[in-house]
Formats: structure tokens, C-alpha cells, sequence
């Protein structure tokens, strides 16, 4: 088990050496500092020392790889790569290519907790929800509920997750004035302004996720041991909810767990339509204000986030099916 | 008449290809016993058939679209004979040229579907005093004279009209297909019957309702679309049902290049880790683990920022502005396939894996065939099925994915019509007060159509064609015990 955490602690680690070489090579090489300086600055008309002053700033004025004006170990460390790229690994994100320099990795922290409000809720119920739902269409299989159940998956999750956040706010808002359109609070009084958009979020994966676990529940139904729990007279929802969904779990939480990630990184288009001030809505307003500092540090951040996660999932494989052995 | 200057824009030059590449694949169906019958199964699911007979409207849609032009100006008076020809720097559609009427009838702003009035009340001189009313459209309902009292009367007669030439269209197809089947079922008549009986070999009954469907829909639109906005105009004035059209060509680029460009990595590099294992295939599993580790929209935010400073650098790569934006959603595109190849590549590699074991490659291997022809002959083919899958099913997701994009801001250029703009759009538009609804309400028509019919369309592939994937297709009643 130890020996197991170790060597995918070890192969993450490799994979964020990836991860950021490549958002080096995209943000550094492929487009030089100038560029971005250019595009940062804006306007037809940039002079030279406009750019100067702004990469000087910021600190991108320094080789990108290798200093050769330094002696020893700072011909390394005084680059942009070392600032910039290496200092990530110690979540050190630095500050941002805006104009008011907000520290990032101070930004995160507290926006991360706004996230996790909407999404930790968000989470569990939506896996509640889907099992239910799923658990439902199985019970009544063959029969009218089951095909019209499966009709209405398919009909949901042909909708975009932008037209339920739109006609929810319309409806919920706009005319039965039951929740605020957007905006956030701290404390308890988020509640308000998070229901609507958990309620409408859970609509939106629920199509998709109740057809695949219906699937799965429907693959473990034909099973022997159903049979045979059948057979010693149990009744359906005992033979459903204690041995179906037992040897099921570890699909489910094979795709709840790639949410997770998600969770702590939070949603782009719903933080954003509802003004709650989580990542999700820090992503957007640096794409939308070009600040590539952020989405470099998000980029990781997002990196570091999923190999946890899969680390996450595996252990509790383990947990949910003792045969799992890690090694 | 002067020859206009035909453009192929990038993406048309791609889908064209890919129009060549399914008639290739057509004739590949046809001499292949084994396509043959898993495509005649996709075509017995009653569904799947009518799904395909929806996406082909869209496609045809989507290709009309697709062949651009520039007008040939008029030479200027007395030029002398040799000057060259100047061009448009429009660059326009066949589709553009068939709906030129739709184009031309531009409203000043909002006008609800159908209408003949404006929305809003505007100040305007009436019989020779200057009164605040509402007025008369341009061209929505203008060749009525008196529209009050004529215009329900006109709608009625137009959308009748309109469907009994649907109705007549549907008839003809009715016919033909009661003609082609009339040898097995014993005359005409006795293949009508059977078609309306449902007791025909593929779901003909099915098929026909759909084709009725849109034949009535359709007919009524065309009879409407000359005098009426059918779906409204949207604040510029814009027919909204010319957009949604336009916006069909961006989705189906988005669902179909995309997925194209993830083909080249995914199946060359998955044949390539499962067959030669070992260091290979650690490489490979290296490189799509940390693409699949950043999560899809950021690594796409970023490309596309470092795109957008690319082509702001290189103005020279571009004539017109429809040309910019083009090349714009063909690099989104590229994008696309570059950061979702990893999914794909997962399961060849696995399919690969177990492939190579099997006797006809070890057979090949002790003859002595190279590597590359066995990849490329024994293996490649065998996980083909596994690509057709994957690019169908992902075709909806990538339409859905399209107006996320569109809406965070890294999807198509604002200047081309796509269902995430006109869903932009829309979002502002419902907070104003009268309530505009047409736009969203027609993006979200277009949409949903569009891609329920693609998810339909993949389930009926993905049964026919994955031997491993059991088909849980909800029945009323249970399967026959075999």
C-alpha cells in the first residue's frame, strides 16, 4: 500500500514536470513575452520601452531557460522559468499580468472555499440523485416508467447546460421571484443564492449520469448472485439496494470521480452565470482579460488537482471492495 | 452574368474531404458483407433511421453552406476592355444566395415571429402629425394593406399552402418507396399497405412519419419565410431564422472536424503503445495521462489565447474578415482534436493489446511480415469500429461543448453565427423588458434537434457495431427468451 502511494505520488509528480514544460513551451516560446506585452498593453501604436517596462514589471525581462550574466546555481534560478514555472511545484503561484498584480495564490485560496460551497452540495446530491433516479428505471424495467424514464435521459441530456441555467433564472427568478438572479453572500445567508443553481446543475447531469449508471445496474442484474438472492426469497428493492448497488459502487465511482476534480476547481459557466466569485469565475475573467499568469497557474493547479483525485479514487476502491488489492 | 470568384476556405476544403472520404467508405459498406450487415442493423433501428434522416437534412444544410464565392463587381463605366475583374470582398455562400431574401429583409431592431408590427413603440409622421405608436415593419407583413384584419387570414392560407406542398412531397416519397419495394410485397398497392402496416424489412412506416414531419414543417417555413419572419429578428434586425441556419454549418465543423483531427494521434499512437509495448507504450501512456491531467476547457482556454496572439501577429494569413474567423474556428478545431485524442487512444491501444495476441497476427509474424504491414493491414482495420464509435458518439458532445466554449470566450469568433452566440445573445436579451424570447427559443429548437437526433444516431451505431457493449434499450415488453 505505502510502496503503491509512493510510486503514483512519484508518476504524478512526473506528469506535472509535463504538464508544465508544455505550459512553458505554449505561453513562453511559442508566443514571446513580447507578444504578450503587446496584447496586454493593447492599442495599434506600442513602442518598444512601453514593452520593456511591462515585462521589467512583471519580471519576464530575464532569459527564458538560462542566464548566462550569473555565477553558479543562479545562472538557473534568476530565469523566467525558474520563477515562474519551478516555484509552481511549491505552489508558489506568484502575481497576476493585470495591472493591480493580485496575488494569486492568495486569490485561490479564498476562492476555492466559495467554490466548494457550491460544488461539495452539488456533488453529493447529484450522485444521490442519479442512483435514485437510476435505481428507479431498473425496479420498474420493461415497463412503461423504464421507457419513457430512458426517453426523458436522452431528452436532457440532449439540452445544453446553458438553456436550464437560462429558462431556470427566467422562471425561478424573473417571474416567481423565489431566489435572487445572482449575485453572493457569505455565511449562511449563501444558501439563497446557491439553491438555484445546485437545483438547475443537477438537472443538467442528471439525464447523462442515470442512463450510464441504469446500464451499469442493469449489467449487474443479470448476474448469478441476483439470482441466487432471488432465489432465497429476498424481495426486489433488498435484492437492489443491498447487493446491486453494493457491486456496483466501484463504476459509480469510477465517474463520480472524475467530477472530482471539479469540485474543488468549481464550474466556468455556472459560477459565472450566478456571480458566484469561486475559480470557475477567476478562469473567466482572466480568459476574458488575457491574463495568462492566472490560466498558467490554474492549469496546474488543475493538473495537481486530478492526480489527487485519481489517487483519491483508488483508495477508496479499495474501501468500497475488499478483493481490490493496491500494489 | 460574370463568373464569381469561387474561395475555399479551410474548413470547406475539409469537409468536402470528408464528403469524399464517406463516399469512399459508402462503397467500402457496399463490398464489405460484414459493414453491410451491421450498417443494415443501425438502419432497422427505428430510431437510428430517423435520427440519420434528420442529420442528413442538417448535413445538406451544412453543405449548401459550404461552397463560398465572391461576386464579380460590375467593371466601372467606359473601362477599357482587359482591365481585370474586381471581386467582392464578401465572401458568400450557396446557401447565402438562396436565402438572399432572407438577408435583404433587415429590420430596424426586434420584431416578434410573424409580425408586422414593431415591438416598441416609435415616434413617426402619420398622415401629416407626428404620433408615438407602434409602426409598420419594412418588410415583415408589408404587402398587406390593411394588416389587422388580413393578417391572420394570410398566415392561415400561406401555412396551409405550404403544407399541402410538404403533404404532396411526402406523398411522391410515399410512392417511390412503395415502387422500390413492389417486387417483394406483390404489387404497389399491397407495399403501400405493408409500409402503413409496419411490415416492411427496415422501419419504412418510422421513416415516412419523420419525413411527413419535415416535410410539413418545412413547406410552411418556405411559404412563410418571403413576407413573415418566422422566427422574429433580433436586435439588429436580423432574421433570427437565417442565423440558426448558418449557425447549423459551425456545429456540424465543430462536430465533425474536431473529432477528424483527433484520428491521426489517436489511432496511430494507440496501434503503436499496444503493439510494440515496453518502452513505447510507457511513452505513449506518459504523454496522454498529462494531457487527459489538465482539465479539457483550461487547456483549450490556453490554446486558444496563444492562438489568438498568433493571428494577431499574422494579419498576412487572411483576406477578408469571414476569412479570419474561419481559419479561427479551423484552428479551434485543431485544438480540439490535439487536447481529445487521449480517450480514443485508450481504448485502441487496449483493443490493439489483445489483437496482437491473436492467431492470424502471430501467423502474419512467423511468415515474416514487417511490422509496419502488419499494423497497418492485420491491425488497423480490426479497430476501426472502435473509431466509428468514438466519432459519432462524441459528434453531440462536441456541439454541446461548442456553446460552453462560445460562452467562456475561447470558442468561434464572434462574428460567425453559432448556436453558444446566439445563446449569448439571447442571455441578455431575456432580461429585457417585453420579454425576447424567438432567438433563444430558435437556438434552443435547432439545437436540441440537432443533437437528440446525433445521440440517437450513436446509440443505434454503438449496438450495431460494438459486439461488447450489450444493448440496454429499454422495451415494453421483454426480449423474446432465445
Amino acid at each position: 500500500m505505502l510502496n503503491y502511494l509512493i510510486r503514483r505520488v512519484g508518476y504524478g509528480v512526473l506528469i506535472l514536470i509535463g504538464v508544465n514544460l508544455f505550459t512553458f513551451i505554449l505561453f513562453f516560446t511559442v508566443n514571446t513575452p513580447d507578444d504578450m506585452a503587446r496584447l496586454n498593453i493593447g492599442g495599434k501604436r506600442v513602442t518598444q520601452e512601453q514593452i520593456e517596462k511591462w515585462k521589467s514589471e512583471r519580471g519576464y525581462d530575464k532569459p527564458l531557460y538560462w542566464n548566462e550574466k550569473e555565477h553558479g546555481s543562479a545562472k538557473a534560478t534568476d530565469t523566467v522559468f525558474w520563477d515562474r514555472s519551478v516555484s509552481l511545484f511549491a505552489l508558489n503561484f506568484g502575481r497576476s499580468d493585470a495591472q493591480n498584480a493580485i496575488d494569486i495564490g492568495h486569490e485561490i485560496k479564498t476562492r476555492m472555499g466559495v467554490s466548494l460551497q457550491l460544488a461539495v452540495p452539488l456533488f453529493i446530491l447529484q450522485v444521490i440523485a442519479s442512483v435514485a433516479f437510476a435505481l428507479l428505471l431498473v425496479f420498474f424495467r420493461h415497463s412503461r416508467i423504464d421507457f419513457w424514464g430512458v426517453v426523458l435521459c436522452v431528452l436532457m441530456l440532449s439540452i445544453s447546460s446553458l438553456f436550464y441555467i437560462i429558462v431556470g433564472q427566467l422562471m425561478f427568478s424573473r417571474l416567481l421571484h423565489l431566489v435572487p438572479m445572482s449575485g453572493w453572500a457569505g455565511g449562511l445567508s449563501a444558501a439563497k443564492f446557491l439553491m438555484l443553481p445546485i437545483g438547475l446543475c443537477l438537472l443538467s447531469r442528471l439525464g447523462g449520469e442515470a442512463r450510464l449508471y441504469r446500464a451499469m445496474f442493469l449489467e449487474e442484474v443479470g448476474k448469478d448472485y441476483v439470482r441466487t438472492a432471488r432465489a432465497k426469497g429476498l424481495s426486489e428493492p433488498v435484492v437492489l439496494f443491498r447487493h446491486v448497488l453494493k457491486n456496483a459502487l466501484i463504476p459509480i465511482m469510477t465517474s463520480a470521480g472524475s467530477y472530482l476534480p471539479y469540485v474543488f476547481l468549481g464550474s466556468l459557466v455556472f459560477e459565472s452565470f450566478f456571480g458566484i466569485p469561486g475559480l470557475g469565475a477567476f478562469v473567466i475573467e482572466a480568459i476574458t482579460g488575457q491574463d495568462f499568469a492566472i490560466v498558467r497557474s490554474m492549469v496546474f493547479l488543475g493538473a495537481v488537482l486530478y492526480i489527487a483525485s485519481n489517487v483519491v479514487i483508488d483508495l477508496a476502491y479499495t474501501w468500497a471492495d475488499p478483493r481490490v488489492r493496491l500494489t | 452574368m460574370m463568373m464569381p470568384k469561387f474561395v475555399l476556405l479551410w474548413t470547406d476544403a475539409v469537409l468536402w474531404a470528408m464528403v469524399a472520404a464517406l463516399v469512399w467508405y459508402g462503397w467500402r459498406v457496399k463490398i464489405n458483407p460484414n459493414l453491410r450487415a451491421n450498417w443494415f442493423k443501425v438502419a432497422r433501428d427505428p430510431a437510428a433511421l430517423c435520427a440519420g434522416i434528420v442529420l442528413a437534412l442538417f448535413a445538406l444544410v451544412t453543405l449548401l453552406d459550404s461552397v463560398h464565392f465572391r461576386r464579380a463587381l460590375l467593371p466601372a463605366v467606359g473601362a477599357p476592355a482587359g482591365t481585370p475583374t474586381f471581386y467582392s470582398t464578401q465572401t458568400e455562400s450557396v446557401l447565402d444566395a438562396q436565402l438572399a431574401r432572407q438577408i435583404e429583409m433587415r429590420e430596424t431592431e426586434h420584431s416578434k415571429p410573424l409580425a408586422f408590427m414593431s415591438l416598441k413603440k416609435e415616434s413617426f409622421e402619420r398622415d401629416g402629425h407626428q404620433v408615438h405608436d407602434y409602426a409598420r415593419l419594412r418588410y415583415g407583413g408589408a404587402h398587406l394593406t390593411d394588416p389587422a384584419t388580413q393578417w391572420a387570414g394570410d398566415v392561415r392560407s400561406r401555412v396551409l399552402a405550404g403544407a399541402a406542398g410538404g403533404l404532396l412531397v411526402a406523398a411522391l416519397v410515399a410512392l417511390s418507396m412503395a415502387f422500390a419495394l413492389r417486387r417483394g410485397h406483390g404489387g404497389l398497392f399491397a407495399a403501400l399497405r405493408d409500409i402503413a402496416a409496419d411490415r416492411t424489412n427496415l422501419p419504412l412506416r418510422a421513416a415516412l412519419a419523420t419525413t411527413t414531419a419535415i416535410c410539413l414543417l418545412v413547406g410552411a417555413t418556405i411559404a412563410l419565410m418571403g413576407h413573415y419572419h418566422v422566427f422574429g429578428t433580433d436586435q439588429t434586425g436580423n432574421d433570427v431564422l437565417f442565423q440558426s441556419l448558418k449557425s447549423v454549418r459551425t456545429a456540424f465543423v465543430i462536430g465533425t472536424l474536431a473529432t477528424v483531427a483527433t484520428l491521426p494521434f489517436a489511432v496511430v499512437l494507440g496501434v503503436l503503445a499496444g503493439y510494440f509495448k515496453g518502452w513505447v507504450d510507457e511513452a505513449i501512456q506518459y504523454l496522454y495521462t498529462t494531457l487527459t491531467s489538465v482539465p479539457n476547457v483550461l487547456l483549450i482556454a490556453a490554446c486558444v489565447l496563444m492562438v489568438q496572439v498568433f493571428l494577431d501577429k499574422h494579419p498576412e494569413m487572411f483576406e477578408t474578415g469571414g476569412e479570419r474567423a474561419d481559419l479561427k474556428i479551423f484552428l479551434l478545431c485543431v485544438i480540439l482534436g490535439l487536447t481529445g485524442w487521449a480517450t480514443l487512444c485508450r481504448l485502441v491501444r487496449g483493443e490493439t493489446l489483445k489483437l496482437r495476441e491473436l492467431d492470424f497476427v502471430q501467423a502474419a509474424t512467423a511468415f515474416g511480415v514487417s511490422h509496419a504491414r502488419i499494423m497497418t493491414r492485420h491491425i488497423a482495420p480490426n479497430v476501426m469500429h472502435l473509431v466509428l464509435i468514438t466519432t459519432v458518439l462524441s459528434f453531440s458532445d462536441l456541439i454541446l461543448y461548442e456553446a460552453v466554449l462560445t460562452y467562456v470566450g475561447v470558442g468561434v469568433d464572434p462574428s460567425m453565427n453559432s448556436f453558444g452566440g446566439m445563446i449569448n445573445l439571447a442571455r441578455s436579451e431575456m432580461s429585457r423588458d417585453p420579454l425576447v424570447w424567438w432567438s433563444f427559443a430558435a437556438a434552443f429548437g435547432f439545437m436540441v434537434t440537432l443533437v437528440l437526433a446525433a445521440n440517437l444516431f450513436a446509440d443505434g451505431v454503438r449496438d450495431a457495431f460494438d459486439p461488447r457493449a450489450r444493448s440496454f434499450r429499454p422495451r415494453l415488453r421483454p426480449a423474446a427468451p432465445f
